[in-house]
């Protein structure tokens, strides 16, 4: 029913902005969400079936790009239009929506600890069961999390959507002037990062997961290419070195990783290699992962078309649909994540419980999708006299 | 779009290819195998390519064989010792080796300690137990409190140094699978270290965490359920030991070398 509406609605509500809404965005976003959901899941059949099995980057160099990509092209269209304090203004409302979502996240996942902690007892993990000793003194904790010094896991991607989001002024600012210098700097940054380990500190010790000054790359890049940097590089893009060169190191980087989850094979690999190459480091966004993002990145963009039709089919609009509303859905994910732990916690089933909780994870995340776009275009009235494609276009909110 | 197909074709068939060799090996153990759990572990998990030729030397000489175990809290099961892998791996040991031969395992527990203090105590250490090979289980500590994992890396390196440099041969081992707390550690920096580490100096690498993840996606061990007293632990520890001494005999016995 409530598919039938969205969908029923949708057309209506597309046509402001489907002369420029970039529906492959969308559609590898809702992409990057899912694969992120899988991935914060245990291990199970359908976690075969994520990208980072098949080389070194994964759906979080996917989701960063795209908001930076499609945060440049909302407010930098703000920034042109309303001047660079209203821009500002709205970037900071967005910010502050992050915010309050992950405080929210980790509210459940506080929940869902202290019922572990009292319900779990296996002399085998008396060790590992230490982690929950920050229960003990809540009173940090919590003031920690709400700093963003204190992280769960899995609740790394939002503070670094904070972080980035909260230098988007700066960054489009220095773009509308020198879009090149400003990835120029970005790079800089990056190197920098690497040659003296710049980082953030995390509580209680220990530093960010994803590191900002590295990632911040991937951000950068992002918007550069938004604000006409990707029609610059059409050439090189279309190029057949291009090509092959990105199709070997996918391929290069695909055996590497069928190594790690079929040692048999590990003689394939040069032990020369091996010893430059690992770790291959997620932390500071290793130069192996973004490359091989770059590399993933040019080979779709070049075979799949934004004039393709199947971009309009029935079957890729949960994709589409869930990738225009990231923010609520990837919040949502994080907490069908810790909900689908409790189950498999709770009730011991198989691999064919797994599968179902991960199928099932991804229909609600459909169908919370269709639910707000229906929210937004029909029950909010409001939403048709003012403006309703930008924030929509940002990623929800 | 080919690309597309391509890649949904490679995916189908690895998950295919995965289902199957994640499939419970259907093998009927005789009834002997009654106290000791099934707890099969693939031989690509027990082989290294990096070698222990102080042990090799030794069980070649029929020489006692002092083993000393450094690990955490993880190498232990509550109060009883006798249960926890280490002993176990001594049994283990003494049983597949000549009798002729002395094997002793001795344990090091440092608790609560991260790889970079346990790297201080070190010298002290060695020195009191001369061991030919220290069988190094770490990480756990050092992922529950999120240490950086380059200082981790650093550390992990100079302990192998220090052992080296004391006359030991190697093992590593990394930490166990704990589903129950994957989501509230982070486990895989430490892993891919150790791993990397582990290549560096050629030292071998018992993969715990593969391992445990393999029994418990086989339905050897359910290692989700809460509600497990102590014989669950026993029943791992004691597979982790038997593994453990065919992983440290396979890495002193090298097979005959592959061809390339």
């Amino acid at each position: 029913m409530r598919e039938t509406a969205a969908i029923a609605a949708a057309p209506a509500i597309a046509r402001p902005a489907a002369a420029e809404r970039e529906l492959r965005l969308d559609l590898f976003r809702g992409l990057a969400l899912w694969l992120i959901f899988i991935d914060h899941l245990p291990t199970s059949l359908l976690t075969w079936f994520t990208l980072r099995n098949y080389g070194f980057s994964d759906a979080t160099e996917i989701f960063i790009f795209i908001s930076g990509y499609t945060a440049a092209f909302v407010y930098g269209r703000a920034m042109r239009d309303a001047g660079v304090v209203v821009a500002t203004a709205r970037i900071l409302r967005r910010v502050w929506q992050i915010y309050v979502a992950h405080v929210f996240l980790f509210t459940i996942f506080l929940a869902e600890i202290s019922y572990v902690a009292t319900s779990f007892e296996n002399p085998l993990y008396s060790e590992e069961m230490g982690i929950m000793d920050f229960l003990k003194q809540p009173d940090v904790t919590i003031v920690q999390a709400m700093l963003l010094r204190f992280r769960p896991v899995n609740m790394d991607v939002l503070p670094l959507y904070i972080v980035l989001m909260l230098f988007l002024p700066l960054i489009l600012w220095l773009m509308r002037w020198k879009a090149d210098l400003t990835l120029a700097l970005s790079v800089a940054l990056y190197a920098v990062t690497w040659e003296y380990d710049l980082y953030l500190s995390a509580y209680p010790n220990g530093v960010w997961a994803f590191n900002p000054f590295a990632w911040q790359l991937l951000f950068v890049f992002g918007a550069w290419c938004s604000l006409g940097g990707a029609k610059r590089m059409a050439k090189v893009l279309a190029s057949p070195v291009t090509l092959w060169i990105c199709i070997a190191y996918l391929f290069a980087s695909f055996c590497v990783t069928m190594t790690w989850y079929f040692p048999q094979l590990g003689h394939v690999v040069p032990r020369r290699i091996e010893q430059w190459m690992y770790p291959i480091d997620k932390t500071d966004l290793d130069v192996l992962r973004f490359a091989h993002f770059l590399a993933l990145a040019a080979v779709t963009v070049r075979f799949l078309r934004n004039d393709w039709p199947g971009l309009s089919s029935p079957w890729l609009r949960p994709l589409i649909l869930c990738g225009q509303h990231s923010l609520e859905i990837f919040c949502l994910g994080v907490f069908l994540a810790f909900a689908g732990h409790f189950i498999l916690a709770e009730v011991s089933g198989g691999p064919a419980l797994h599968a179902l909780i991960s199928l099932t994870g991804i229909l609600i995340m459909w169908g919370m999708a269709a639910l707000i776009s229906w929210y937004k275009h029909a029950a909010d009235k409001d939403a048709k006299k003012g403006k309703p494609g930008n924030a929509d276009l940002a990623g929800g909110g | 779009m080919r690309s597309v197909s391509l890649f949904m074709g490679l995916t189908m068939t690895l998950a295919v290819a995965a289902g199957l060799w994640a499939a419970p090996p259907a093998r009927a153990e005789e009834a002997q195998a009654q106290t000791q759990a099934v707890c099969d572990v693939p031989e690509s998990l027990l082989q290294s390519e990096s070698a222990l030729p102080k042990v090799a030397d030794i069980i070649k000489g029929g020489r006692p064989l002092d083993i000393l175990v450094i690990g955490s809290r993880s190498s232990s099961i509550g109060a009883s010792e006798d249960f926890a892998y280490p002993a176990r791996l001594q049994a283990a040991l003494r049983e597949q080796l000549p009798s002729a031969m002395a094997v002793n395992v001795s344990v090091e527990l440092q608790a609560r300690k991260s790889a970079d203090e346990v790297v201080k105590d070190l010298p002290a250490l060695l020195a009191a137990k001369r061991p030919a090979l220290v069988i190094w289980q770490t990480g756990t500590v050092d992922a529950m409190r999120s240490v950086d994992p380059d200082d981790f890396r650093g550390a992990v390196d100079d302990g192998i140094a220090a052992m080296r440099s004391a006359g030991a041969d190697v093992v590593l081992m990394n930490l166990q699978y704990s589903p129950r707390t994957e989501t509230m550690i982070s486990v895989p920096p430490y892993l891919d270290n150790m791993r990397a580490v582990a290549q560096e100096h050629d030292v071998p690498l018992f993969d715990r965490f593969a391992i445990m993840r393999q029994w418990n996606d086989n339905g050897d061990f359910d290692l989700f359920n809460s509600s497990h007293g102590i014989e669950l632990a026993k029943r791992v520890h004691d597979c982790i030991g038997r593994a453990l001494s065919k992983f440290v005999i396979g890495a002193a016995h090298p097979a005959p070398q592959q061809q390339n």
